[in-house]
């Protein structure tokens, strides 16, 4: 009977969550609500990766409308993979936000901060589960003004500028996508993404079809940082609070590339966006520069946020670039792109909050000694560092595994070798970090350090283990990749 | 009970980790680490030895351990050549324990827990490179070696041990990253398979010059190989403790490199395949060019320790230029070279960790009659350089024999004059130190200040010098069991 309405309960939960998480006045009581939430996402997700990996697809009708005129929410096994990425990097993330919070956001916030995750997770939710292109539009918005809310809690006075920047970059995107969203609307007149996919095919040729179609990519580009529209990113990853950056960092532009996904491959169709409008050779040169030009930025960055902000640019870029591809195997390896890249950054930013916390800032030479002072939270930063750079037996192996196997079938070898150089640029500026923490003592007059408290070590070890977990045993995360991605071909090979 | 061979593959991989964590739990009792040490590496070394009667007797034992991609396992198979190296490694461990617990307790080395720690974690991923049933395992156990070694170079943690670090991680990481895993992935795609199988599993499926640029990526990405150019991480790593020097930087990290080159040619190209290959003769030449530039280098090396790392840069070469005539013959001189050489050089190396710890001397200019002091130690010296030299009665004879037989059957006239001048090279750079050593009045000036009048160095270290050099003369007069795996090396098993 539950089951039934899982797909609505998924984004339901959290959206009715988020005003109760404000009116608990208690701050304990309400960070102990919004993480059992979070818990009961996840719980959701896996529930519906359960039902529909093996291809089964969920439909659900908000409030009995039949589509196309009321809402509806689809699952297949793309979304279920994506609402379990963002869902279990939620449930990691709540709970490690209480004691992070303390010391970066001023108590009289906390009820904020905790409503506007909870927002910024249902928004995030409910645009990974919506089939239907309008109420993408609105959940978008959902959760970019609560990413805003977030952003400009931290303590740095820049916060706000970070959020500001983000705000004016982030309503353009979400201004292209409206038009992008309407101009569909007014040739088909239809919002749901299979009725779209059902009228589009005959209107091949027609000038506001591209128009829509250049929009709503440029658009995503904007939400998902592509080069040169990433400009929002750096600012906004370094200056909000730790378990922001966290959950920001390896959720919301995850979300965006699904959403590019949806509209590539579902709403368009492969064979409209790759053979008419030849999409991949706007992404392929944007995914090239932005992995050369981010790797080569974050080597010589001295604040540890805003390096990971840069490398997530490049990490962007890897993921354009296997869509680019246009091959099975590509896609598979942007998809895992997905996951993997969610854990080892979310991971990285955990562990970089326990930093601030205890250091209070992470600029790269306040880490100097940490190595001694902070074992545990260090070595998890050793085992992120290893996993971004792509070393094997972690997850960032497998992703590069199935990139480099798309390179080789297409016979791009230069792409090869491009993302070998930058997997060289990734040891470059991670080692720069774990050399500082190793071997440099800490300056004499420094106050002294102790290790993190267990409530940040646990969920940013939980998250590293998985890095190592689905590095040896990938068949969860290559399973639901491959199915997705032949899913989205849908047989129909190119 | 009775153990299966494969109980004892995963003993061979666990017994040094366990040992590692029982180091790290015994860190505040030094006499009980050492004991865990010792313990430890007697016991791996007899699981080692009883895998071999299995292995003698044609059985290939096989263990899959995980599956990381559908079809690419991380999966162990025992074949002869495998069985050289670890039987070497698991022989030499414990004698290098002895002799580090004597140098590292007599030199007052900091952090000495780390030492050991990372030395067991070294010695097991060496287990799982001798094992390697496929080249993602090889390649996988390849870089937790780099890593693992990487705190025992940079131990001291001054300056000078950083910047070693830096160039020992920078080439090993960049040519394995940046070549090797290029070269295991393009295996992959071509051949749908990594397993090492006796006579190459890449026929009919590349051929030309694709077949020479993928052996080159191979003899270049594997860097721990230091075929010139990738040689100059060698020397760098020599600033590390000598026992670190010894055991992994004469024996297991470098034969690591020599073994993984041997293993290709046999196992994934195949004698014959690779014959032919075009131009294939000049990455020959090239490890031939390493053979006498590296010797000239070490000519000019006054410090004893990297007269001895150039020397163990042109013996490695000699392993390459085995593999790379081509002819079962030499194949068998490059397999027995891996043994021989091990033993020659540990104790030339254990030589100048014993002359340092009594003396303080680190140059050879400095060594003049220092024979009278210390006639253990510069006897072990001398038995090392004659097996250097391959004069009989050392081991070093057996390898060059087969050598050459190999180059004269397949008529490289090149090859055959350089390991004939390099042979005189080699006598020109160790008989003068013998020759001072022994026969030179003590100059009183050269005598460090409160080490005048110094005698042999502590007894663990004599011991263990002892023991490599009687097993050099031994393996000269019972080379049978070394020779009867070498001849079985990439030989498929009727």
């Amino acid at each position: 009977m539950i089951n039934e309405h899982l797909p609505a309960l998924q984004v339901v939960v959290p959206l009715l969550a988020a005003p109760i998480c404000f009116l608990i006045l208690n701050n304990r009581l309400s960070w102990l609500f919004a993480s059992l939430v979070s818990w009961l996402c996840f719980a959701m997700a896996i529930l519906l990766v359960m039902e529909v990996k093996d291809g089964a697809v969920l439909h659900y009708e908000f409030g009995g409308w039949a589509p196309p005129w009321g809402i509806e929410y689809s699952v297949d096994v793309l979304n279920a993979y994506v609402l379990l990425i963002v869902s279990g990097i939620a449930a990691v993330v709540f709970p490690y936000s209480w004691t992070s919070i303390q010391k970066e956001i001023p108590e009289s916030h906390h009820r904020i901060y905790f409503t506007a995750m909870m927002l910024c997770l249902a928004g995030l939710l409910g645009m990974t589960i919506t089939g239907d292109a309008f109420n993408l539009f609105v959940l978008l918005e959902i959760s970019s003004l609560s990413s805003y809310t977030l952003i400009s809690l931290g303590r740095d006075r820049r916060a706000l500028t970070a959020s500001f920047q983000y705000l004016i970059m982030g309503t353009i995107g979400a201004t292209f996508i409206l038009i992008g969203v309407g101009l569909l609307y007014a040739l088909t007149g239809t919002l749901n993404m299979a009725d779209l996919a059902s009228k589009i095919p005959a209107l091949e040729g027609s000038r506001t079809l591209q128009a829509a179609f250049a929009f709503l990519v440029v658009g995503f580009g904007l939400k998902l940082a592509m080069f040169p529209l990433h400009l929002w990113l750096p600012n906004a990853y370094a200056f909000a609070p730790s378990a922001v950056s966290a959950f920001i960092g390896s959720t919301a532009t995850k979300v965006a590339i699904y959403a590019l996904l949806r509209f590539l491959y579902t709403v368009f169709g492969a064979d409209f966006s790759f053979n008419f409008m030849q999409v991949q050779w706007l992404l392929m040169p944007l995914a090239v520069a932005s992995i050369l030009f981010a790797s080569m930025v974050a080597m010589f960055q001295d604040g540890i946020k805003r390096l990971l902000a840069y490398s997530s640019v490049a990490q962007i870029g890897y993921m354009l670039l296997g869509i680019s591809l246009v091959n099975i195997t590509g896609l598979t390896g942007t998809l895992l792109h997905l996951f993997n890249h969610a854990l080892m950054k979310g991971g990285l930013f955990l562990t970089l909050g326990a930093i601030a916390y205890r250091v209070g800032d992470t600029r790269v030479k306040s880490i100097a000694g940490l190595g001694q002072a902070m074992p545990f939270t260090m070595g998890a930063f050793v085992v992120g560092a290893l996993s971004l750079i792509g070393v094997p037996l972690t997850v960032g192996f497998i992703s590069k595994w199935y990139l480099i196997l798309a390179t080789l079938e297409k016979g791009y070898w230069p792409l090869t070798v491009l993302i070998i150089i930058s997997s060289l640029m990734a040891v470059v500026y991670t080692w720069r970090i774990i050399e500082t923490a190793y071997f440099q003592e800490r300056p004499a007059n420094a106050p002294e350090v102790k290790e993190a408290p267990l409530s940040l070590l646990i969920p940013a070890w939980t998250l590293i283990a998985a890095n190592l977990y689905f590095g040896i045993n990938s068949r969860l995360s290559t399973d639901l990749a491959t199915g997705a991605a032949k899913m989205l071909f849908g047989g129909s090979l190119l | 009970m009775m153990l299966t061979p494969q109980d004892l593959i995963l003993l061979a991989l666990c017994i040094p980790l366990l040992t590692a964590f029982a180091i790290f739990f015994t860190n505040p009792w030094p006499n009980v680490r050492e004991g865990f040490t010792l313990v430890g590496s007697v016991l791996l070394f007899f699981t080692v030895a009883a895998l071999t009667p299995h292995i003698l007797a044609g059985e290939r034992p096989t263990l899959a351990l995980a599956e990381i991609l559908p079809g690419l396992e991380i999966s162990f198979t025992v074949e002869p050549l495998g069985m050289i190296f670890a039987l070497v490694a698991a022989t030499l461990w414990p004698i290098n324990s002895l002799y580090s617990i004597g140098y590292m307790r007599a030199n007052n080395e900091h952090k000495q827990t780390r030492f050991y720690i990372f030395f067991a974690i070294a010695l097991s991923s060496v287990m799982g490179i001798a094992f390697a049933g496929n080249l993602l395992s090889l390649f996988v156990f390849y870089e937790v070696l780099t890593l693992s070694t990487y705190p025992l170079v940079t131990h001291a943690g001054h300056e000078k041990a950083r910047n070693a670090g830096r160039v020992y991680l920078g080439i090993l990481i960049s040519t394995s990253i940046g070549l090797l895993l290029p070269a295991v992935i393009w295996v992959w795609y071509v051949s749908g398979t990594t397993d090492f199988t006796p006579g190459g599993i890449l026929e009919g499926h590349i051929s030309g010059p694709l077949l020479t640029l993928l052996a080159a990526l191979f003899v270049f990405g594997i860097g721990k190989a230091a075929v010139m150019p990738t040689h100059r991480w060698l020397p760098a790593a020599m600033v590390a403790p000598t026992p670190v020097s010894a055991l992994l930087h004469a024996v297991a990290v470098v034969k690591a490199g020599v073994f993984s080159v041997v293993k290709v040619v046999a196992y994934i190209f195949g004698l014959d395949l690779l014959k032919t290959a075009p131009g294939i003769e000049w990455l020959l030449y090239i490890a031939c060019f390493t053979v006498v530039v590296a010797s000239i280098i070490a000519l000019q090396q006054d410090n004893l320790k990297k007269r001895l790392a150039y020397s163990t840069i042109s013996q490695l070469s000699y392993v390459v230029m085995g593999a790379l005539i081509l002819a079962p013959l030499s194949l068998i001189g490059a397999s027995l070279h891996i043994a021989v050489h091990a033993f020659g050089k540990i104790t030339l190396f254990f030589a100048a960790g014993s002359i340092y710890t009594a003396s303080k001397k680190t140059n050879i200019s400095q060594l003049a009659g220092i024979g009278r002091r210390m006639p253990w130690t510069m006897t072990a010296f001398t038995i090392g350089a004659i097996s250097m030299i391959a004069l009989p009665p050392a081991a070093g004879f057996l390898s060059k024999w087969y050598l050459l037989l190999g180059a004269s059957q397949e008529q490289q006239y090149i090859a055959m004059g350089v390991i004939v001048l390099s042979t005189l090279l080699n006598a020109a750079y160790f008989v003068p130190v013998i020759y001072s050593a022994f026969l030179k009045p003590e100059d009183p000036n050269q005598l460090i200040e409160h080490k005048r009048d110094h005698k042999e160095s502590p007894l663990p270290m004599v011991i263990a010098l002892t023991m490599t050099a009687a097993a050099t003369i031994l393996l000269f007069l019972f080379p049978g069991l070394v020779y009867e795996l070498a001849q079985a090396v990439g030989v498929p098993v009727s």
